[in-house]
This record gives structure tokens, sequence and C-alpha cells, in this order.
């Protein structure tokens, strides 16, 4: 499972890559992805919206479940990853090419994990 | 004993001692003794042979009173339903399965219901149709439900519109909070003015009937122009039939249209089961309640029908989803694609031809027959409104000669219809029996 | 198969209508629908053919053995559909003066009553048009009577954790805000949870039972007591109203207000997926809040018309035949063919509650998904070769792996045993060759659809130009 250096991680699976001090792009985790399974679909917040950290900004779809997505950090929705709504395998196939949001005037964010301590994480079940 | 039980009283007993028990009493342990009905407490009469049953039920249906004529519309509408459409519906593995869980065995009915959703998206024009729901007023409130926006607090609805359907839209208003805000009627239609005034950033949609339920055609084009451009949804309920001829919810540019599906091939039933269609725009399309059937492949590649989208249901995001619904009217719907293919497209066009053309010569003859017309300024498709003196004198008039007129709306008005079912003749005998009453 | 949009053919229209005698009066051209109207057009054999041809691969319970828990696929007696088809019924506009009306007036009143009987309630409305209608339409009424009151601190519902997703969803769109409680080891209620829950914004508590692990809950009377103690209301959901019927009633055990499924309970077709009927019960102190009595407090109408009346005609058919005797009859029945064959499974398949159960009973197969990797979804495919259809899967969702099986009343030893020899042999075969049971079934006109794909891509209508 692959596991970038650069990026920080949530315990409840979303990456975290920080642009610059308060600008934040976000997504779910090769690990998430594959308990997750086949993904169908994913609801995202709009721009404008706030987020808020440790509360869910989307939810993604498979088949036959539906499983909500925290947001790491808080702030305001910069922009949307609207072609996942078009091409949703690429949160399978390429997790971290498949951003979600980035957050801009992030003021807050939870815990994060480096590569290193996630992938220890996700080992420990 | 009567009932469908088929294991003998024997037999019951040598599969009760194969499991351990003693008795039937054995099975119902866990049921405390203070709600144990007692023996012989249940209050119903004791069950009755096939034969005995049939004389009851018959009598019941023989203390209705059958119209040859029909003239009453108002939400419910006499049709010819063509007899290949019963047969369809009257098939056992039809009518007989559950919901298409299992699509291996169930690719005929998720067939009929992908045909059904492509019937409805032809009939209004829109990109996505869902496989119906309970009824054409439980779609006008779900479809309410699905422009709901958190910036957006109000809906608005047009007093022109049936009033039966506002009651249900607010009922599931109730439920949610919703403001319901109705937009004022003149002259038979929904004013524009006044729905322009009630516009505002806090509103997610207006509900339009078209035709009204007075029967008029309204004024669809300023109204989506206004609605659209207070960033607002415009919800169409519309006559199936109707659409063969008029302008479609999706020429009009609505978001999503709605309405009752009875006329395509439902018995009037005293009202149900009929059929509530839904049907949106592409982007509205995830937003849609209840089971939507999509076509695939399965694992040799061949062409598949499954129940799909299912992630926005109650069974899967429970409290979260867009609608508790978990049935629809597939038999119902069965019957509306039935009717649709035993028709086609001449057939449907010309039974909305029919009806027109039957509803504006019983306005004309009503009118000689001093039932004048009460918005003569209005198109309408195939209802519309008279006023006389003495309403419910002119009904009973034609009740005696086994018509049924149309529905009173008050002490002069009368709500009126005409299908492709009432002949020429009809209608100059109706005419003249009123003709009679008013004395014109 | 090919589509009804693929066998059609211009000019080949059958015309069911004489031709009219009267002028075109269409509204004017401002109105008039440009597109063109591309429905299909055949001659009435090619119509009768297509659907005969859909009916084959269509799968009803007058079919064949068909035990989807929760559902009670009960045999749908033939009297129900000639009775509903009565012309005296058929032919009657909704909108008719009350006194040519009295026949229909009859069915429903009569209905009512014996439904009041059979539940324990004081007073039935036959609006909802199915059981999740019903549940929305009850739960207005728990809402309308706690607003009348001024408690409008109550908000909340709360649901247990193994109860069907129509619950919770009911529930928000009533408003309340839902509280879900986990069931004890037994897939019951846990006192415990439930007292911790209630308090001054409970609104109420929604339950199934039997509930939906098929076991009838020992601490009812504790349950609905502790629920009103706190101010809050009991709703029963009578999906498995049919182990129970004639045998102890939901207005007994402390319940306010319910709702049945006459296409569950009393034999009504499912049609598949509808048209249902779900009429809603109450106690007396809530019957003022019923939808269409059109009087002060009511919560408004859920529907157009009266209710789904030609279904109603069929329960009530339905309820005259078995009567006094035959409703508890059948109620026994439907528990003893499920303890029957589950009996009879259960030195192979693991149970998830191994005590006397109700009309339905729950496989759980998460050892042999972990021993041999074949899931429940596989058990159920591999059926459909028997030419059966299989149980509920993966539900209810506190059972891992679970297969839920409720046979009713209505299938003979001879079925059951069939049924369990089919069982049994499935078992054997997933345990001795695990890997082709991934590929099952093979015998079915199509096999297993590629869903993911359906989702990724949504295609929902007929592509015209394609």
């Amino acid at each position: 499972m692959n596991f970038p250096e650069e990026l920080k991680y949530s315990k409840t699976h979303e990456w975290v890559r920080f642009e610059d001090e308060t600008t934040a792009v976000i997504g779910i985790t090769d690990y998430a992805q594959d308990q997750l399974g086949d993904l169908v679909f994913v609801n995202l917040p709009e721009e404008g919206d706030e987020v808020t950290a440790g509360e869910t900004f989307a939810d993604v779809e498979s088949v036959k479940a539906v499983s909500d997505v925290m947001s790491p950090v808080s702030g305001v929705v910069d922009a949307v990853n609207e072609e996942l709504a078009d091409e949703p395998q690429r949160m399978n196939q390429e997790p971290y090419e498949a951003w979600f949001i980035r957050v801009r005037d992030v003021s807050e964010s939870e815990d994060l994990m480096t590569a290193e301590e996630y992938r220890a994480f996700t080992e420990e079940g | 004993m009567t009932g469908y039980v088929p294991n003998t009283p024997e037999e019951q007993q040598q599969m009760l001692k194969e499991c351990g028990f003693s008795g039937f009493e054995d099975l119902y342990a866990d049921i405390p003794e203070q709600v144990r009905l007692g023996q012989d407490a249940l209050r119903l009469p004791d069950g009755m042979p096939e034969i005995a049953v049939h004389r009851a039920v018959e009598e019941m249906a023989a203390q209705n009173k059958v119209y040859r004529h029909i003239f009453r519309g108002a939400g419910a509408y006499n049709h010819y339903i063509p007899a290949i459409v019963n047969t369809i519906a009257n098939r056992e593995e039809f009518r007989t399965a559950y919901t298409p869980y299992q699509a291996e065995i169930s690719q005929g009915v998720l067939q009929t219901i992908f045909e059904y959703q492509t019937d409805i998206c032809e009939l209004t024009g829109m990109d996505a149709s869902n496989a119906s729901v309970y009824d054409g007023a439980v779609a006008a409130a779900e479809a309410c439900e699905m422009c709901r926006d958190r910036k957006r607090s109000r809906i608005l609805v047009s007093q022109a519109a049936d009033p039966k359907i506002l009651s249900v839209v607010r009922t599931y208003s109730f439920g949610r909070d919703v403001e319901v805000v109705p937009v004022p009627e003149k002259d038979g239609v929904t004013d524009t003015d006044a729905l322009q005034e009630l516009l505002g950033s806090d509103v997610s949609c207006l509900l339009l009937q078209h035709p009204n339920f007075y029967g008029n055609l309204e004024d669809v084009d300023t109204a989506v122009q206004k609605v659209h451009d207070a960033g607002a949804k415009l919800i169409m309920s519309v006559n199936p039939i109707s659409l063969a001829v008029l302008k479609t919810p999706g020429e009009y540019g609505a978001d999503i249209a709605v309405g009752e599906g009875q006329p395509l091939g439902l018995p009037l039933a005293f009202g149900g089961p009929y059929l509530g269609f839904m049907a949106a725009t592409q982007k509205m399309m995830r937003k849609l309640p209840g089971r939507i059937v999509g076509q695939t492949v399965d694992r040799a590649g061949n062409r598949t029908f499954v129940l799909t989208l299912q992630a926005r249901e109650q069974h899967i995001r429970r409290e979260k989803a867009s609608s508790n619904i978990c049935s629809n009217e597939a038999l119902c719907a069965l019957r509306a694609s039935a009717y649709m293919a035993a028709m086609g497209p001449e057939g449907l066009r010309d039974a909305a031809c029919q009806c027109s053309a039957k509803a504006h010569y019983l306005q004309q003859k009503l009118s000689e027959a001093g039932l004048a017309p009460a918005y003569p300024e209005a198109e309408f498709f195939h209802e519309f409104v008279t006023v006389c003196k003495d309403a419910e004198k002119v009904l009973s008039a034609l009740d005696k000669e086994g018509i049924l007129g149309g529905l009173p709306l008050s002490e002069d008005r009368i709500l009126w219809c005409a299908t492709e079912m009432n002949t020429k003749a009809e209608i100059e005998k109706t005419a003249a029996i009123c003709k009679e009453v008013t004395g014109a | 198969m090919k589509l009804v949009f693929e066998r059609s053919r211009s000019d080949r229209g059958t015309a069911y209508l004489e031709k009219c005698d009267l002028p075109s009066a269409l509204p004017s051209e401002k109105f008039a629908r440009k597109t063109p109207l591309r429905l299909p057009e055949l001659p009435e054999t090619e119509v009768d053919r297509h659907y005969t041809e859909l009916a084959k691969q269509t799968y009803g319970v007058n079919s064949g053995f068909y035990p989807l828990g929760s559902c009670t696929m009960k045999y749908n007696p033939q009297i129900n559909e000639e009775m509903a088809a009565l012309p005296g019924f058929t032919n009657i506009h909704p909108l008719q003066a009350e006194e040519t009306v009295k026949g229909c007036r009859q069915v429903c009143e009569t209905l009512e009553k014996y439904l009041c009987e059979i539940t324990g309630m004081d007073a039935v409305t036959l609006q909802p048009a199915a059981g999740a209608h019903g549940e929305f339409t009850g739960l207005l009424l728990i809402k309308a009577y706690h607003r009348e009151r001024g408690d409008v601190k109550r908000t909340k519902i709360i649901v247990p954790d193994s109860a069907h997703g129509t619950n919770p969803a009911s529930a928000a769109m009533a408003g309340f805000e839902v509280i879900s409680i986990a069931s004890d080891e037994h897939g019951c209620v846990d006192l415990e949870a439930l007292k911790a829950a209630v308090g001054e914004d409970t609104a109420g508590l929604m339950l199934t039972n039997p509930n939906t692990v098929g076991l009838f809950d020992p601490n009812i009377l504790e349950i609905t007591r502790i629920v009103h103690e706190a101010g809050g209301l009991c709703y029963y959901d009578g999906a498995n109203l049919n182990a129970v019927m004639g045998i102890a009633r939901p207005g007994d055990m402390g319940f306010d207000v319910i709702h049945v499924n006459l296409h569950k309970t009393f034999s009504t077709p499912h049609g598949g997926g509808g048209p249902g009927s779900g009429p809603s019960g109450c106690k007396q102190f809530l019957a003022r809040y019923l939808p269409g009595t059109g009087k002060e407090g009511s919560i408004g109408d859920v529907r157009s018309f009266g209710s789904n009346f030609l279904v109603a005609v069929k329960a009530l058919t339905y309820i005259l035949s078995l009567g006094r005797e035959g409703i508890p009859a059948a109620a026994c029945n439907a528990v003893l063919n499920a303890n029957y064959m589950k009996v009879k499974l259960s030195d192979i398949f693991p149970m998830a509650y191994d005590t006397v159960c109700m009309h339905e009973f729950v496989i759980t197969l998460e050892k042999l998904k972990h021993e041999t990797g074949v899931s429940a979804l596989d058990m159920a495919k591999a059926m459909l070769d028997f030419g059966i259809h299989p149980p509920t899967m993966y539900f209810p969702l506190i059972v891992h792996e679970a297969l839920m099986v409720e046979p009713t009343e209505t299938e003979t030893k001879e079925t059951l045993d069939e049924v369990i020899a089919i069982f049994r042999e499935i078992f054997r075969e997933a345990s001795e060759n695990p890997e082709q049971m991934h590929e099952k079934p093979v015998k079915t006109p199509v096999l297993r659809p590629d869903e993911v794909l359906a989702a990724r891509n949504p295609v929902i209508r007929y592509d015209f130009e394609a």
C-alpha cells in the first residue's frame, strides 16, 4: 500500500497536502479506498462552504454503502474536484491524484500523522 | 378450516414433534401472558368458503353506482384501457413478484421499469425518471423535497394547482418544518406578478400545475423565467395524456416534472392504486427518491438491468436518505408502459386530440345551455369551469340519467372534463338535460 | 431480450379508438409540443409477445418458493384479484357523491374495523400506500400530539440498530432526530441502553416486534412502559405482524401508533415493488390527528384520494376468507414452518440467535466466509440455479453475512423438505468447492450483473440515437 512521504494523514483515513500554511488539499488514502471497495460516486460540498476539523464534508458511495469523509482541517472550500463525479473510479485507481477539495483560510487542523506513523496506524488495524 | 395453510393438522403435529415442541403453545413462549389473546377472543366473523366470500364482496360492489357517462376529472380521469393492458398487468409473474433484488431472475420486471423510465422521459422531455412513487400528489411533495436547500427555506405553490396536491405538499412540509407559501390565482391562472413579489433568495422552488386544476393553461414561460432568475427551481405537475400534444416540461426548461399517471391505463378504482411519476434534469438525477433501474452488463457481457444508484436510498443511507420510500408502484408503472406500447405515439396523440376536441365541444354546448365558461379568456386542454345558478340541481338531473356531471366547486361553479370516452351524442344529451334545468 | 423500443416500427400500431367526429380544438401553437414523441409502435401481437417474454423472466411467489425475510411472501389468492376487478369497484370515480359509493365505504369501514381488532387499535386510516408511507403518517401523529400539548422539546425518535432503514428515514422525514440504540446479545432491545436514551426530549420509540432478527421481545411490556414513563409514545412497525396476528396485539403490548402492510400480512400481491398498502392505526387519544378527516387537528392528507382501494378490497377478501380461526392459524403455521426449517438446518448452518424463532430466522455465514471465502451473496446466488428465490441478504445490519429466511405459512411440508435439501446441498458445495461459488448462478437468463458499472455510468433510459 502506498503512503507518499510528503502528505499528512488523519485517523479517519484522509490525506492532506499543505500548499502553504493556510491552504490544504484533501483526499482519501489508498488504505481507505481499498477498504471501501469500488467507489461509484462522491457528494462534495460547494465552493465557499465552510468545513470544520473532525466533521463530515463529503460522502463516498459504493454500490451498497455510503461512508462519510471527515475534514482534517477547518477553513473555507476554495475549489472542488468536479471531475470525480464523472470519473469516480479515479478515487480507487489513483487516490492521491483524486483530490476532493482545496481549503483556504485554514484556521485549525487535527493532529495529523506522517506517512510512517500512518502506515503503522493502519497495520495495527 | 378455511384459509391457505396447506399442511394438514396431522402434518402440523408431526412437524411440531420433529422440532421438539409439544404444541403451538411452545412456539409462543416468549410472549408475556398478559398480552396473549385468549382462545376465541378475536372478534372477527368465522372464516368463509370462497363462494360465500364472493357473494359478500359482490354485494358490496353492487351498492356502488356505476355511471355510464362520466364528465368528471379533477385528478382522476376516465380513459379507454385497451384489453391487452389488463391482460399484461394480470400476469402472475409480474403481479406476485417482490422488488427485483435478485437481478438474475428478475430481468423481466427490471426491463419493464427501464422501459417505463424511458417512456416518462419521452413524455415529459426530461432526462431522468425514477421507477415511480405512490401517486401524483406524493410525487409533487417529494419533488419539493428534492429542491430543499439549507439556504432556502420556503417553497411556493400555485393556488391554481389541485387542492388535494397542495394538501399533501403541506403535510410533507409539516414533517420537514418547511414553510409553504401560496401564490395567488387570478382569472383562473397563477398570478405571475404576485409570483414575482413572493420570489426571493430564500425560495427553493415553485410548484406549478399545467393544465391547472381549473383546466386552464398557464403562462409557464413567464413563470420559469422568473423562478430561475431568483435562483429557484420549477416543478411542473402535468397530465401525461396532455403531453402528447402540449409543450413539455423539458421544452419549458422545468427542473422537475411530476404528475398523476392514472390516465395511462389505470382504472378509476375509487382513487387507487394510482401512479406518481417523477422526472428531472440530468443535474438533479441523484436527488430523485426511490427506485431507479439502470442498464449494465453481466459477467458474460450481455445487457442486463439492475436496481441502481441505491446509495441514495433508505436501506443504505437511513436517516440521511433523501426519502423513506422503498417501494414504487411497479405494477401500475407496468400498466402505464403497456398502455403506451399499445397506444403508440399516434394512439396517444389521437386520445389527446379527442380529449381536447370533445371538451371544447362540451364547453360550447354547455354554454348554449346556460352554463357559461368561467374563464372565457383562458385556453384549456380537457377540463374547464362553468358558472350557472344552481350547480347541484344540474348535477342531480344528470345523475338521474346515469351521467356523472362535473365536479361542483361551489354553489354555482362546476369543473367539467371530457375524454375520448365521451361521444358527441352523449355530450349533446348532457347539454340538453342541463338546458332543461337552467331554462336557457 | 429486445427492448420494446427496439421492436418498434412506425405505421404498425394497432388503433383502439374510433375516429373523432368532432373538429380538432387543440390549444394555440405556443402551447404545442415540438419534440417528437418516441413511444414504441407495435401491433398488438408484438406487444403481447414482448410482455410474455418479460413475464417469463420474472419470478413471483405464485411461481415458486420465495423465503424473502421480512417481506412475508405468502401465496396471493386468486379470489382477491377477482373481487378487486369487479366493475362495481374499478369504475368508481373517487369524487362521486357519498350516496353513490356506499359499497366502497363498506369495504373501507369493514377493513378498518377488522384491522383495529387484529392490532388492538381504536382507529385506522387506509391512506398510506406502503409501509414506509404508514410510518411517516404515524410519526406525524406523534409530532402533532406533542406539538398540540406544547411539548415542543420532544424532537427525538429512538430506533434500535436492528431496524429497517425506513424507520430512521421516516423519522427524519417527519422532522425528528434519530437516536439509534444498540441491541443486546439476543438481538432484542437493550433495556439499559433504552433507559439511558429516554428523557424529556424523547418523542417516541419505533419498534418492530417480532423484531428484525425474528424474535418476540420478551421485555415488550417493560420497553413500552419505560418509553411512556419518559413521556414518549410507542410506534409499532407491523412488518412482522404475520407471526402474531390473532395471537397477540400491538395495542395490548403498549403501542400507541402502528402501521400494517396489507401486501405482507394480508396476502395482497407485491406487484414487483408495489402497489402496496400500509394503513396506520392509533389509540383513541391520537385519532383526531389522523389524515383524511378534514377536521381540526388532522395532520392533513398523505395522498390525493382515500386509499389504494383495490388493495384494500383484496385484503378484506382475505380476512373474510380466513376469519376468526384462520387468522391465528396462519400465524401459527408461519411460525411453525420457520422453526421447522431452522431446526432442519441448524446442524450445519450457524444461526445468529439459536432460540425458538417467530416467522423468520437469521443464518450467519461469517464462519463460512472466513474459512472458505464464500459469502452470503454467493450462497444466495447459488440458490438461483435451483429455481428458488434466495432469502433476504445482509439484513439486519447487526448480523454479519446474514441470510434471513421467512418461509410463510402457505408452503407445504414437501416444499420445505425440498428446500432444506437444496440449502444443505449448497452448503456442501460451498465447503468442498468454494471457488466455483463466486461464479453462481450459471443457469439463469443473465449472470451476475456488474453493479459497479451501473452506478458509475448510470444509463437509466433507452438511448434512441445509439
